[in-house]
């Protein structure tokens, strides 16, 4: 990822910098350097927008500028950025400073954005996104509900900056806290300040940041240093990549605050844990360590205050269980990633038997926006006791897929009817599963109910680190829960007993329900038995891994009893009680679902009504995925 | 071109002789050549100071860690919840079928190797696919079939 700005912004001549007064001095001479005349062109490098051709896109833009002859003055800056956030309408393109948001744009869409817009200051109307409701095309960023119903704080300077260029982070105005910090408060105050804030950890548990650092410096005080902090960018939950948004789109966030956290506890050793799947979040880690390092706010004596601290990147090697804390320290240490016991807590003895802190990745970012806006106005975002903004990943099946940020304690309608655009089909949505594997599902009967650590607990789900999923009527309950069952069995790292046979039992059970067998009493031995693997297992992985089982049987108990009294799965999943066949009326014989049917099973002539041998049909759905004319019907 | 052991010097040149380093020692060693050999798990029990058969257990414990060669195409389908929500078991199943192999397995002209990966965050696009670098999104059957067309013509 390279920018044109970036070759003008490397003739800043910075050096080290050696004072708060240094680093001003930089940002203003970056803000000053920067033509307010010129247009920027802020191309999506999100994966979801790489994912969908916006490489090409941002290319097409730089050779089109190189190569058209185009104006000196107006040619725009091409930056491209971390993730903008509407993934669903993605590859997304903002023009600024007018803020005019281009969606599912093309290269060859290119070509008319800068003659109309680059050149003429129009918009290029039909790559606008328009109003679901109206139909109405609308202009610019600010006035999308997606964006202007969410409360970006954290989420702020991604897909605005590029993350690759400190000097644009700069302008932005990092590494003011951290400046901040060194220069006017003391460690203490720092930890001080994040305990008033109310900031709790945003990796699933909501363990209040400020006590556990607390934790940390007594364990310090008892025996003596040194003490490591540690980011957990180990994401795991599948359908969840707000960590990884947060570390490819602004990498310096997690940075600054990693160093914050190091000042206020005395560390001068940190590591990062990125997950195994998110090269480019290890590679933009990387960068903008390399060129804190460079500017001295990285290192040996930073910022001339005589605090000295670095950090190393780890890469995961792809296991689930390694984003729990005592697991994640094992792997840090070389070996297979285990959790231990947890009555000694990580605190004081963790990496290395060492006093550790460890906060997930939107936690670390958190810190700098704390001290620097302070505690005050923090804890005025959110509710009581759950205070700050929240970053979730919506997914599944909603309109507006994406990363959205909310106030903590917004209700769940909000974030899925008004933000998300509710379900495609125009129905109310059937269940949000939050917080992934290890948390629960929230039936649309509470849908009023405030996202927040502490009434998602109490619903019996669990925040988790911020994955969303949204279902519908299509979705079997019994199947989501036997999903994230063979999910967590799989990822089991086997060490404890409760959790290695616990859950393959917990899936033995269940398997028997999606086949239509069992009996009400196997969902006793299953709450029962789910209970025992909460009480028994040795680390988190284990004791929430019931969670989507129980809060479905909780909320969805009579679908349950559909498939072990009636043998029949409601939303038309399970493939042992379903059969399909083709409905006359909208069958044209195209014969494209008989030619895909690795059975052989659909017959009929061309042009006439095709039918399904139920006999031979392994239900595979492949004929329903063909079928242009929805003729494919489960029953 | 150098051989292989003359690389996997090369790597293991690069970390201190500690066991702490034998996960990155693994994953470079993979990156080179997609697998890890018993040779060059030796060499790095040699090196790192640790037991073979913690090396073993490390590179048997991380789903990453392949010991055996993989195919010319890599296919990783996505089981992320997303994916699985909307039909990504069933493009599993339909490769299964057609390539004739078990998720985790190698085509036996080692042309491809068929994988599943918990989420690869592009769940806007779902069911996705990565053929080796490469994403293939909103899959249907039919367009597994054309995907597997068009890496036999290339």
């Amino acid at each position: 990822m390279t920018n044109e700005n970036t070759a003008l912004n490397t003739k800043i001549n910075s050096g080290r910098l050696n004072s708060h007064e240094d680093l001003n001095a930089l940002r203003q001479q970056i803000i000053d350097k920067h033509d307010p005349t010129k247009l920027e062109v802020l191309v999506c490098h999100g994966t979801g927008c790489i994912a969908n051709g916006s490489m090409e896109v941002s290319e097409t833009f730089k050779k089109i500028c190189e190569t058209s002859g185009i104006d000196v003055k107006i040619k725009p800056n091409i930056k491209t950025t971390g993730c903008q956030g509407f993934c669903s309408r993605g590859p997304l393109v903002l023009i600024n400073p007018q803020g005019i948001f281009y969606q599912r744009v093309k290269p060859k869409d290119v070509e008319e954005i800068i003659q109309k817009t680059i050149i003429n200051n129009e918009p290029v109307e039909r790559l606008l996104y328009k109003d679901p409701k109206t139909g109405e095309p609308i202009k610019t960023e600010n006035e999308i509900p997606f964006y202007n119903l969410q409360e970006r704080i954290v989420l702020h300077n991604i897909g605005k900056i590029d993350p690759t260029d400190i000097n644009d982070k700069i302008a932005a105005g990092g590494y003011q806290a951290l400046a901040k910090a060194l220069t006017t408060m003391t460690p203490k105050d720092v930890v001080t300040e994040i305990t008033k804030s109310g900031l709790r950890g945003r990796g699933g548990a909501g363990f209040p940041t400020g006590r556990k650092w607390q934790g940390a410096l007594k364990a310090v005080d008892k025996k003596g240093g040194p003490v490591y902090v540690v980011v957990n960018g180990d994401e795991g939950d599948p359908g969840a990549f707000m960590d990884c948004a947060i570390m490819e789109g602004d990498p310096h966030a997690v940075l600054e605050g990693l160093i914050l956290g190091a000042y206020a506890l005395g560390s001068n050793n940190g590591y990062l844990y990125i997950r195994a799947e998110y090269p480019l979040a290890v590679k933009h880690l990387e960068m903008a360590m390399a060129q804190a390092r460079e500017l001295g706010l990285l290192g040996e004596n930073i910022l001339n205050s005589g605090f000295s601290f670095d950090a190393r990147i780890n890469r995961g090697a792809g296991a689930f269980v390694c984003g729990e804390s005592t697991a994640l320290f094992t792997s840090i240490e070389g070996k297979a990633g285990t959790p231990r016991p947890k009555y000694v807590r990580s605190v004081e003895e963790g990496l290395w038997g060492r006093p550790t802190v460890l906060n997930n990745v939107e936690t670390w970012a958190n810190v700098p926006l704390i001290i620097d806006k302070g505690a005050d106005w923090y804890s005025k975002l959110g509710v009581l006791n759950n205070t700050g903004t929240k970053v979730f990943c919506l997914v599944g099946k909603v309109n507006n897929v994406g990363l959205v940020e909310v106030p903590m304690g917004t209700p769940l309608s909000k974030i899925v009817e008004d933000i998300g655009g509710g379900v495609p089909n125009g129905k109310p949505f059937k269940a949000v599963q939050t917080g992934g594997p290890s948390g629960g599902c929230i039936p649309y009967k509470l849908k009023d109910l405030a996202v927040d650590f502490d009434s998602l607990t109490k619903a019996g789900a669990m925040m988790g680190s911020g994955a969303m999923i949204v279902m519908d009527d299509r979705d079997c309950v019994v199947d989501v829960a036997l999903y994230f069952l063979r999910f967590l069995e799989e990822e089991s790292c086997g060490k404890c007993i409760p959790c290695r046979l616990g859950l393959s039992r917990m899936k033995e059970i269940l398997d028997t329900f999606s086949h239509g067998k069992g009996s009400e009493k196997d969902i006793d031995d299953l709450i029962s038995l789910a209970k025992a693997i909460q009480d028994g297992a040795l680390c988190a992985l284990g004791t929430s891994a019931p969670n989507p089982c129980l809060t479905t049987i909780k909320f969805f108990k009579e679908e349950y009893l559909a498939h072990i009294n009636e043998q029949r799965c409601p939303a038309g999943v399970c493939k042992d009680l379903i059969t399909y066949s083709i409905d006359p009326d909208a069958c044209t014989g195209c014969g494209s679902c008989a030619r895909h049917c690795p059975q052989n099973c659909i017959s009929g002539e061309k042009k006439k009504v095709h039918v399904i041998d139920t006999q031979n049909c392994i239900r595979c759905g492949i004929c329903m995925d063909t079928c242009k004319f929805d003729a494919v019907q489960v029953n | 071109m150098n051989s292989q052991v003359e690389v996997i010097d090369e790597i293991l040149e690069c970390y201190p002789e500690k066991p702490e380093y034998l996960i990155f020692l693994l994953q470079d060693i993979q990156s080179a050549y997609g697998y890890i050999s018993p040779e060059s798990m030796q060499a790095v029990s040699d090196y790192a100071g640790v037991p073979i058969t913690q090396v073993y257990s490390v590179a048997t414990f991380y789903q990453s860690f392949r010991l055996e060669p993989k195919g010319e195409h890599e296919l990783r389908v996505c089981l992320g919840t997303a994916c699985y929500l909307k039909g990504g078991q069933r493009i599993v199943e339909e490769l299964e079928r057609k390539l004739n192999i078990k998720a985790g397995e190698t085509t036996e002209d080692m042309i491809y190797t068929l994988d599943t990966v918990n989420c690869v965050g592009a769940c806007a696009l779902s069911p996705v696919m990565m053929v080796d670098d490469k994403y293939e999104t909103n899959l249907t059957a039919g367009k597994v079939n054309k995907i597997l067309k068009n890496i036999e013509t290339e």
